[in-house]
Formats: C-alpha cells, structure tokens, sequence
C-alpha cells in the first residue's frame, strides 16, 4: 500500500496548482463580488485537458486517471470553488455519462467539443418539487415518430446558463421511481428548451445556476442516453463520479480556509505574542489539518477504487460527506481565528465559508449520503 | 531548425531553505524541485522557434536522475527529446566545468541554436550560458527581452535590456541565446502532454561517453562554494501609529538622522 | 604573473558608470591584500577622459584599449582585447560591474581564460591565496561564501557594495596604450541601435533611495505621488509585482523575485504587503520604511520604521515636509 501519489499525479498537482496561481487566484475574489462566467479561465482550462479529464483522448479528453482527476479538483477549488464547480459538472456530470452509456455516435459528436471548451455542459435532474426524491421527477417524454417530445422544469441547474449540451432525465415508462426514468443528451439549439429563472446564491456565485424549462422540447430519438428505462441508473452511477468531484471541491475549500487561517495566526499579534502562539488557537489548527487530511484520504481512496474499476459508491458518498462537513466546520474555525477581519470581504475566508455550504447540499444532500452509505452496510445483514 | 534548450532543476523559489548544520550545503528532505523558471521561458522560445522553422527542441541537463522530472516538465511543454548527462565524478564541478560537460553534449547534436535562461534562481550565478557559447565557439546574445527571427532562420534581432535603454543587437545563427523571463509567456504543460512526458524515454550519458577527462568535477573546479549562512538577522524596528502628521514627522527624523539622505 | 587586481571600466559619453567607480574602491582593498596596483582597463572611444577620471578615483595604473570597433560594446570585441590584455598582464584578479555589459562579458572571458568566476559579489576579500567572495543565493534565503583560485580570478561585483572615492586629481597614476588589432569579421554581433528610455527618475539599480508602490496604491494614476516624492528625495520609484502585473507601472517598475533586486540606502515601501517574493528583491536594503494601512501586513517584520496609515494621505504631505526642509536648509 503506498500513500504517496504516483509521479504522473504529481505533475498534474503541481501544474495544476501553477496554473489556479497565475490565473484564477488572483481573480478569485472579483469572480465573487461582481460574478460574471469566467469564460476566458475556462478556455484557458480546457486548452490545459481539465474540462475532459478523463475521457480518452480519442474523443479528444486528456485521458487521466481518476486520481489525477480529484488532485486537479482539489488544486482548482482551492483557488475558486465556484470556477472549479463549472469544470466539475462538466467532467462528472456530463462527460462522464455520455462516455459510459453513450453510443459511439454520440460520443463522436459530443465528447469533443465537451472536452476542448467548444461545449459546456449541464445536468438536468432536480425539479422544483424533487430534489433528494430525485426519482420520483415529473418531467416527462413522449415518443412520436423519430423524436422524443420533454415537457418539465428542471431547478437549480450548475451552469444553465452557459451550457449548450445539457443531460435530460425525464419519465417515459409507466413504472414509478427509477425504472421509469430514461436520461437524453439536449442541445440548446433544440426547439423547446429554455432558460428560466436564473438563482442568485450564498457561494459560487460565478457558476450559472438556473431553471431549465422544456416546454415541447423536440429531441431527436438518436439522442436518447442509454436503453429506456436506464435514466435513474445513468443519473446515481454518474452522481458517484460527481461526489468524487464535490469531494474534492471541499478539500480545497477547506485547505484555503487552513492555509490562510495558519498563515495569518503565525502574523497577527495580541496580547504581546502571536495568536498562533495560544493553545486555543493550536488546537483549532491542528484539528483542522487533521479533518482535512482525513477527508483528503477518502477521496483519494474512492477515485483509487474507480480507477480499479470496483464498484465505489459507498466510498464516494463517504468521501463527500465527510469532506464536505470537514469543509463546513474548517471554514467556520477558519472564519473564527481571523476574528472581526474574518467576517469582511477583503479578507478570502468569508467566502471559503459561504462556499462551502453548497457541498453538503448538491450531488446528495449530507442526509442521502447517510442513507446510502447506510443501506450499504445494512446490505451485508439483510 | 535543431533547437537545443539547456535547463536546470532548482528548489522551488516559494520554499523555505534550510541550511545544513555544518553549512555545507542546503538541506534537501522534503523540498520541492522543479525546472529554473527562467527555463521554463527558454523551452518556451524553443518551441516558438520550432512552430516557425519545424524541426525538434531538444533539452539536455546535467544532474542526478531526479532531474529527469524537471525533463519531463519540457517534454511535458512539447520538447521533442531530452537527454541528461548524469555522472558522480562530475560532483563539485564549478559553472565552467558545466558549461563545458554542456559543450560536449551538444557538440554531439546537430544546432542551430543553444538556448538558456539567464540565470538558475539557485544560485543566480548567470554564468554557465556565456561560457558554454564561448566553448562552442559561437555569437551570443545574452539576457533577451524580445526575439525576432529573419525569414530564413539565419539569424535573429534581439533586444536587450541595458541601463538606460535597450540595446538591439543582429545576432547570427548559430549562436546561444539566454533568457530574461519577459521574453514570453510560457506554456503550461498539457495533461496529454503529461501523459506523453510520462512514456518518453530520456537517454542518459556520462562524462567517458563524452569523451570528457577524469577531471571535470571538484578537481578542475576554480571556485569552490565553501559555506552557506543564514543572512543577517536584520534589528528589529520600531511602529509608529497616529495621524499623518506625526507619521510625516516620524519620517522625515528617520530620514535625517537615521538613514541621513535628507539635510 | 602579478599581484594586480583590474578593473574593466564601463563608461558611457567620457564618464566612467558609477559601478565601475566602485569596483575602484573594492580593487584598493583587494590590491593592499595582495600588494599590488590597481588598475583600470578602458576599451572604447574616448578612453583618455575616462582614464583621467579613474585615475582620479584610485586607478595606479590605466590600460587604454582604444579601437573605432570598440566604440560600441560587443560580446566579440571586448572579450578579445580583455582576455589577451589579461594574457599578456596576467593580474591576479579582475573585476566587473554587475550590469548587462559585464555579465554578458565576464563568463565568456573565464571561459576562454579557464580562469575561476565568482558573480554577484556582495564582498570580496583575499584571504590565503584565493579570492573569497560572498554572495546572496537561493532568491536571498541564504549568503554562500565562495573561494575562488588560479590566475586570473575573476569576480562579477554587485552594485552599491562599495563607495566611490572623492576625485583626487592631485593623485599619480600611469597611463599606457594596449595596441588593439582586431579583425572586423571576427566580431560576429552587431548592434543596430541603443534605444535610450527617458525617465524622470534614477535607474533603480543606481538609487541611494527607492520608493517602491504595492497594491496598496490602489491605480495608475496615484503612482505620481510617488513620483513627486522621489523627486523631492532625488530617488527612483519602483514597484512589486501587482502593480506589473495589473498594468498599473512598466515592467521595469518591478522589484522582487521576478524583477530586479536592488539595495539602496534606504527602501521607501508604500502599500506592498511583504509577500517573500518582493522580500527576496529588497531586504538587501540598508534601511527600510513601510507605509500601509494594515497593522498586519509582513512588511512591517522587516520594517526599521513601519508606518500604520493611510499613504494617500501621508505620502503628498511626506513631500511637502521633504521639499520644506531642503527649501530651509538651502535658504
């Protein structure tokens, strides 16, 4: 067993983190306070490989392995975890789906511009009324002759807003739940499809986050994902592939929140010494970097799992949920050593901690990740 | 074109160093080593130079063979070879002893051009690329800010900065050219390219398949490091809050009687 | 083989640069050591004005290399008069200035001479038989001692290390008149033209006092009060790296790791945090006065005067102070 990263893995760490240095970290903030989509960082991102990370590089992906990936996500949400929520969604969520359930056609015409920043992409699944009751989604598609028609809003899109291909679940069998639910690749440029309401949030505010609604949304019938009937198994086998991604996102939220945290008590002085010097402020740190390294652990070991190819579901939750709590409670201690400077905007921790939330929210909220990493050991008593 | 691109792996400029007890040397556990940036803007200009004129960018190094990974950071860029030169007699040799290893490489190599950056931000010593075009008997233009290649790729005009100016100098090829970081912008090395890096084989040669005498490490080296210290601890100063007023004042006091430019 | 220690002058219009002044002042102590001359060596046009001025300065001896080809400096030229001059003489050290000119021409001649090179010379002393200098390294984190042997050693010196001596025309000093034969083909470089960029302030590297703007200065369009301050001071303005970076200053503004290093008198920092980057260009400074609104701010560790206040406001009124005491003590 060896804990080291592999060479090839450190490259990509090392020029990954080069790379946020020179171009997002300094934007980091702007991209905050005045929110635009950094479109430029994002092409800039793609010509790198990151926007297909692990797709083949016959369908134009840079073709690395899992962990490559997270130790990408990692480095790229410590600069910004809004930035690096447009490149995970589009990897994970999209990507990844098409590659692994997609027809050589599809993936012909879509894994290309996916990877090289010609294409965004997005994942339509919650709805406004289900959101951890995902398979119970209302959006429906009928079949008439050569072409699906989808009527339905899908909420709380990542990148709605900028995306031109956009991963469709919706019911087309009479069965309830998951076997009813089939998964479509949609193109803006489809007829019917539109955006609505656009969200404005608490954190990652530079990723879109908008409605997607498909009213008579005319979808070819060769742009059915998979056999019918397979949406729900695409949409949970592609949200273990996104959880690594959150994972990773909070990590780096909560490696920002502990570097600047330890940064700023080994300078501020009270009280004739630095704060770094009291006890209370140690103990806050050390318990930091060790939730961190922890949840650092399952994440690799997840993305170790699926680059094996074993089934990894139960550790992918684990590592998002704990990463993600690491990341809530880091940032909130963070927030905490840097006193009154803490809570104003010049200062980057305010939005290490607002960020952070989303992470026990999307891809499973903490509570599902619960249920799945429970069913899982229950599993073995049944 | 035959481009050659000489680099050097060095600490990571971000890190902390720690100077061994004896002052020997620093002390290597755990630091980061990467390819000298200023290289980083010679590879850069090399493969600039081969998108123009085709032809290959080799990089060569002189080293241990963890300097392989600063190699690979070139490959990585898109360099199309690399070779290193790895051998323990060529230990303590001095910046003209590498220069000259340098020279015995690549006069084993067709060139055109010899690029290197500037200097190494180890040691800062910026020496190693004027000798190394002085054994190979070649024009050098040294410290480049702006590169511009006539049609032909037979020589180039440079700019260089100088005090006071900027110096625009006809080079002609072949010559060695070194480095100032304002040359160009680097590219990041691709993940592809990573991955490509990976699987490329760099071929290692020491001082006998050089040809090189016994005698080109610590023996026939003229200058010698003999020791590292840590800078001197500057005193501490003193803090002065208040109005403008009395900052102002406490200045122009500093000024006069402390640092005396002011009379 | 002597016991003289040389010093290649640069010098532009009949005046020799600042740096080559100095080197004068650090050969003397070099030369006393060894018990032998100083000596200068002028290559160029116009060498007996600048022969008279280093004589003035502590030259015992001056080597004219006079030559129409010699008038612009190249790489070709003046490694061949230097290292056959050095051949014939064989000094037992020869010094250069750090500046594009010398550190574009010291390693070519140590390579052709096989002679030992030590560069960016923060001292130098001769100590048992060798040249022993030290020198910043590892982006200033650390001082290496070097010792250099053989004859000639060669040292590249760093700027404002050594003070210049007053002009003392009543000293002796002798002048002689090196042939120069060189083959015009055998300079292979040419230059096209020296572009000068006219500035209102000082190369930095000259400067006894740098004001330097960070981040803090908040645009472009407030480094005039830095620049009205600097002509109150007679200093050069300089800049870290954000303010590059943002476009706000040129390139040539930037001190630190990534741009030049300097170490003036005194360092005047205005709203530059301290990040280690710009450290590693300035802590060579002697003194050292930072202005920022942040109590916290690194800077103010290295700071001999630290200054917690708002530069916009401290800045203009610094340099009507400035200019009042000068106006008084010149009335």
């Amino acid at each position: 067993m060896d804990f080291q990263l592999a060479d090839e893995h450190r490259m990509v760490q090392a020029t990954v983190r080069e790379f946020a240095r020179q171009e997002i970290l300094p934007r980091a903030a702007a991209l905050d306070h005045t929110p635009v989509f950094p479109s430029e960082i994002i092409q800039k991102a793609a010509a790198l490989g990151l926007m297909g990370m692990v797709i083949p590089e016959a369908y134009g992906g840079a073709g690395m392995d899992p962990v490559s990936y997270v130790v990408a996500q990692e480095e790229l949400a410590r600069a910004s975890a809004g930035l690096q929520t447009i490149i995970t969604v589009n990897n994970s969520l999209v990507c990844d789906p098409i590659f692994h359930f997609g027809t050589e056609d599809q993936k012909r015409r879509y894994l290309p511009r996916l990877s090289s920043g010609a294409s965004l992409g997005c994942y339509c699944l919650t709805e406004p009324a289900y959101g951890s009751d995902a398979m119970s989604l209302r959006t429906d598609a009928r079949r008439e002759a050569d072409q699906w028609i989808l009527r339905g809003t899908k909420a709380f899109v990542t990148n709605a807003v900028e995306a031109d291909i956009c991963i469709v679940y919706a019911r087309t069998g009479p069965q309830p739940g998951a076997r009813g639910i089939s998964a479509f690749i949609v193109e803006k440029g489809f007829p019917g499809i539109s955006v609505g309401k656009v969200e404005k949030k608490l954190g990652i505010k530079c990723s879109s986050t908008a409605e997607i609604v498909l009213d008579g949304c005319r979808v070819p019938a060769s742009n059915l994902l998979g056999e019918p009937g397979t949406g729900g198994k695409i949409a949970l086998t592609t949200l273990d592939g996104g959880r690594l991604g959150i994972a990773a996102q909070a990590v780096g939220i909560a490696r920002a929140a502990l570097e600047e945290a330890a940064a700023y008590a080994a300078g501020r002085r009270q009280f004739g010494r630095t704060i770094g010097e009291f006890q209370a402020i140690q103990w806050m740190l050390a318990d930091m970097a060790t939730r961190i390294d922890a949840a650092r652990l399952l994440m690799l070991r997840a993305a170790y799992l699926r680059q094996q190819g074993t089934r990894y579901t139960r550790e992918a939750s684990m590592a998002k949920l704990f990463a993600s709590e690491t990341a809530m409670w880091v940032t909130h201690k963070a927030v905490q050593i840097f006193g009154g400077y803490g809570y104003i905007q010049d200062y980057p921790v305010e939005r290490y901690f607002r960020d952070a939330k989303i992470t026990e929210i999307y891809e499973g909220t903490s509570e599902i990740q619960r249920v799945v990493i429970a069913r899982h050991l229950l599993e073995g008593h049944a | 074109m035959n481009i050659i691109v000489c680099i050097k792996q060095v600490p990571d400029t971000e890190a902390p160093i720690r100077i061994k007890a004896d002052g020997s040397g620093i002390d290597d556990t755990g630091l980061t080593l990467v390819m000298n940036y200023y290289d980083e803007h010679a590879t850069e200009a090399g493969l600039r130079l081969r998108e123009q004129f085709g032809g290959t960018v080799t990089l060569v190094s002189v080293g241990a063979e963890r300097v392989k990974e600063a190699l690979r950071t070139g490959l990585a860029m898109g360099a199309d070879d690399a070779l290193l030169v790895s051998d323990p007699a060529l230990a303590g040799a001095d910046h003209l002893g590498i220069a000259r290893v340098l020279a015995a490489v690549i006069r084993t190599l067709p060139h055109d051009v010899v690029i290197c950056g500037k200097l190494s931000t180890d040691d800062n010593a910026a020496t190693v690329g004027a000798a190394l075009a002085e054994y190979l008997g070649l024009p050098q233009a040294t410290a480049i800010a702006h590169l511009e290649m006539d049609g032909a790729g037979a020589g180039a005009v440079v700019h260089r900065e100088v005090e006071g100016g900027v110096e625009v100098l006809a080079v002609p090829f072949p010559a060695v050219l070194t480095v100032e970081r304002s040359l160009n912008e680097p590219r990041y090395p691709s993940l592809p390219g990573i991955m490509k890096a990976r699987r490329k084989e760099i071929k290692t040669v020491t001082a006998e398949h050089l040809g090189l005498a016994a005698d080109v490490g610590m023996a026939a080296a003229r200058a010698t490091l003999v020791r590292l210290s840590p800078p001197p601890a500057r005193k501490a100063g003193r803090i002065v809050e208040g109005d403008a007023d009395q900052a102002v004042a406490a200045i122009i006091s500093f000024l006069k009687d402390e640092a005396k430019v002011l009379s | 083989m002597s016991k003289d220690v040389w010093v290649f002058i640069e010098h532009a219009q009949g005046t020799p640069k600042k740096i080559s002044l100095e080197m004068l002042g650090c050969a003397r102590r070099l030369a006393t050591a060894l018990a032998g001359s100083v000596v200068a060596f002028v290559p160029g046009s116009k060498v007996d004005q600048v022969a008279a001025a280093v004589g003035q300065r502590g030259a015992d001896v001056v080597y004219t290399a006079e030559h129409a080809l010699l008038e612009t400096y190249t790489t070709d030229g003046y490694a061949a008069v230097l290292a056959d001059a050095v051949r014939a003489e064989s000094p037992a050290v020869v010094l250069a200035g750090s500046t594009a000119q010398g550190r574009d021409l010291a390693p070519r001649v140590a390579a052709r001479l096989g002679a030992g090179i030590v560069t960016d010379c923060a001292t130098l002393d001769w100590r048992e038989a060798a040249l022993v200098a030290t020198r910043p390294m590892y982006t200033r984190k650390v001082i290496g001692t070097v010792r250099v042997t053989g004859v000639p050693c060669i040292a590249v010196v760093l700027p404002a290390m050594y003070p210049v001596a007053e002009a003392d025309p009543s000293r002796r000093w002798e002048v002689r008149r090196r042939p120069v034969q060189i083959d015009g083909k055998a300079i292979r470089t040419s230059v096209r033209e020296v572009k000068t960029v006219h500035r209102e302030t000082i190369p930095l590297i000259e400067a006894d006092v740098i004001i330097s703007g960070g981040r803090g200065m908040k645009g472009p369009e407030h480094f005039v009060i830095l620049d009205d301050l600097a002509r109150a001071l007679r200093a050069a303005v300089g800049s870290s790296r954000p303010p590059v970076d943002s476009g706000w200053v040129p390139h040539d503004y930037e001190i630190g790791q990534t741009g030049k290093t300097v170490s003036p008198q005194v360092y005047i920092a205005c709203g530059i945090s301290g990040a280690p980057q710009h450290l590693a260009g300035m802590s060579g400074s002697k003194l050292i006065v930072a202005i920022n609104k942040d109590p916290n701010a690194p800077i103010f560790q290295i700071a001999d005067l630290g200054v917690v206040g708002d530069l916009f406001e401290i800045i203009p009124k610094l340099t009507e102070a400035v200019n009042k005491v000068k106006a008084g003590s010149h009335g």
